[in-house]
């Protein structure tokens, strides 16, 4: 049996009377790609800031990497501020709004984290942000300000930022939304490759290509539940109903790009 | 007529000028002062803690509500009633600051709510405690945004030092009255007063300009 790097039990989230998690389990093996895929409002960017405690469940088991937490309020197993950090500092995240810090330059961005909290000497903490950013083709860009930057490289910017503190686990919220149309693309080829070097990644996305292309797994949320979880050929054959007029609506509006393709097919 | 006016100022010169160096540490600990009420008070404002916010809300709506003479006196003349016995220098430095305080505070919290939700949340995401995210990466940003209100705020500052001089702070304003007692010369005197208050509130606003140009957000 592969070893779960991440596994999560009956996961509940409500906002006041919206129930928006209604009993959320998965087990994450190190290594998968798993896109998750939804309407908006059947919860899964709550589900995914809930992993990293952005949002905080109301009852519900995580384990990550020897950290067990119980979110029930009085369990004594309930993550102190001091391990909730300890599971953030493993568990890189990138929002829609990219969220660069506007007032630092892209490498300060970077570096920001390392130098901090993982109290890597700065000279050294340059060179492997200097390694990122050329990776990710922003080698020039270093001393720029984000407002400097068009949206696709802020948001890859802000991938190299989550990736400077070596993560486990990469969380993807929406990433390329707010993105011009010709901007997408250059993200989703960056997370591709991040997944044919087996970052292990969970992808909140609308990209039915990449989702289809990239991910080892997709799981299609509806009203709070996993409605369905298995391999990317789900999205060709849908079991369900719900996604399967989840697709057609979602393919409508996107028949040009359907065939777009990142080459990152995972076995 | 030249050398009547070289004579006065080779005689009052020099005591103006230190009248405004006296201004000139009055406003600068004042806004020490004020900063640090200011922000106290903002950050008490978001407190999760009922009490804390209801220290900070009385401290506001108070200051906000009475005349800043009044908080003066109640610090240089009220205060010793309890044994608090301060100096006039310090009791107009304290009494100012407080004063400032309360409309820093506001500036500050209109501030933090210019910052979006995700700058604090890419930082928490990354690991950083609350704390530490409120100093390197929010206030930074808000200390950008209010710099202009801030000026004005330092600049109010610095002119109402002036009243002061109702408690013996041998200021720019009480030492011309002290002048124009013995020479029964007010317009000279006011006027020359005036004059050195705008230099200095003209440095102010130059040394803000620069700060504003050398921490903008490039964009």
């Amino acid at each position: 049996m592969p070893e779960h790097i991440l596994a999560l039990r009956d996961i509940h989230k409500s906002f006041g009377e919206t129930q928006v998690l209604k009993g959320i389990s998965l087990n994450v093996t190190a290594g998968e790609v798993v896109s998750i895929i939804g309407a908006s409002g059947s919860g899964k960017s709550t589900f995914l800031r809930s992993i990293n405690g952005l949002e905080m469940p109301q009852s519900g088991f995580l384990d990550f990497e020897g950290l067990s937490f119980d979110y029930h309020p009085e369990s004594r197993f309930f993550p102190t501020a001091t391990q909730l950090q300890a599971l953030r500092k493993k568990v890189g995240m990138v929002f829609q709004s990219y969220n660069l810090w506007p007032h630092m330059t892209v490498l300060q961005n970077v570096i920001h984290a390392p130098i901090k909290l993982l109290k890597i000497p700065r000279a050294q903490a340059i060179e492997e942000a200097e390694a990122l950013l050329s990776r990710i083709g922003l080698y020039e860009k270093r001393q720029s300000y984000p407002a400097r930057l068009s949206g696709g490289q802020q948001q890859r910017v802000a991938i190299a930022r989550a990736l400077a503190m070596k993560p486990s686990l990469m969380l993807f919220d929406e990433v390329t939304s707010a993105l011009d149309p010709e901007l997408v693309h250059e993200v989703l080829v960056l997370m591709a490759s991040l997944a044919r070097e087996g970052m292990t990644m969970l992808v909140v996305t609308h990209e039915i290509a990449f989702a289809r292309d990239v991910s080892s797994r997709v799981l299609f949320f509806d009203k709070g539940v996993i409605a369905e979880d298995g391999p990317p050929e789900i999205l060709r054959n849908p079991q369900s109903d719900r996604l399967r007029q989840f697709l057609h609506r979602i393919l409508h509006d996107e028949v040009a790009g359907a065939g777009a393709g990142y080459g990152g097919t995972q076995q | 007529m030249i050398t009547d006016f070289i004579g006065e100022v080779q005689i009052y010169g020099p005591g103006f000028l230190l009248a405004a160096w006296t201004v000139f540490w009055l406003t600068i600990l004042t806004i020490v002062v004020s900063w640090v009420c200011g922000l106290l008070a903002a950050l008490g404002h978001r407190s999760k803690v009922k009490a804390v916010r209801m220290v900070a809300a009385f401290y506001i709506w108070f200051i906000r509500g009475t005349p800043t003479l009044i908080q003066v006196f109640i610090i240089y003349f009220g205060l010793p009633q309890f044994g608090v016995r301060l100096s006039p220098f310090t009791a107009g430095v304290l009494s100012l600051g407080i004063n400032s305080g309360a409309y820093v505070a506001e500036i500050i919290r209109g501030g933090l709510t210019a910052i979006p939700r995700g700058q604090t949340e890419s930082s928490l995401a990354l690991g950083f405690s609350p704390a530490e995210t409120m100093r390197s990466i929010i206030l930074p940003q808000v200390f950008r945004i209010i710099l202009p209100s801030i000026t004005n705020e330092a600049i109010s500052t610095l002119k109402n030092t002036s009243l002061l001089s109702t408690i013996t702070v041998v200021e720019l304003t009480l030492y011309a009255q002290t002048l124009i007692a013995a020479t029964f010369r007010p317009f000279e005197f006011y006027i020359a007063v005036a004059v050195i208050y705008l230099v200095l509130t003209t440095f102010l606003t130059q040394l803000a300009a620069w700060l504003e140009r050398r921490y903008a957000l490039q964009s």
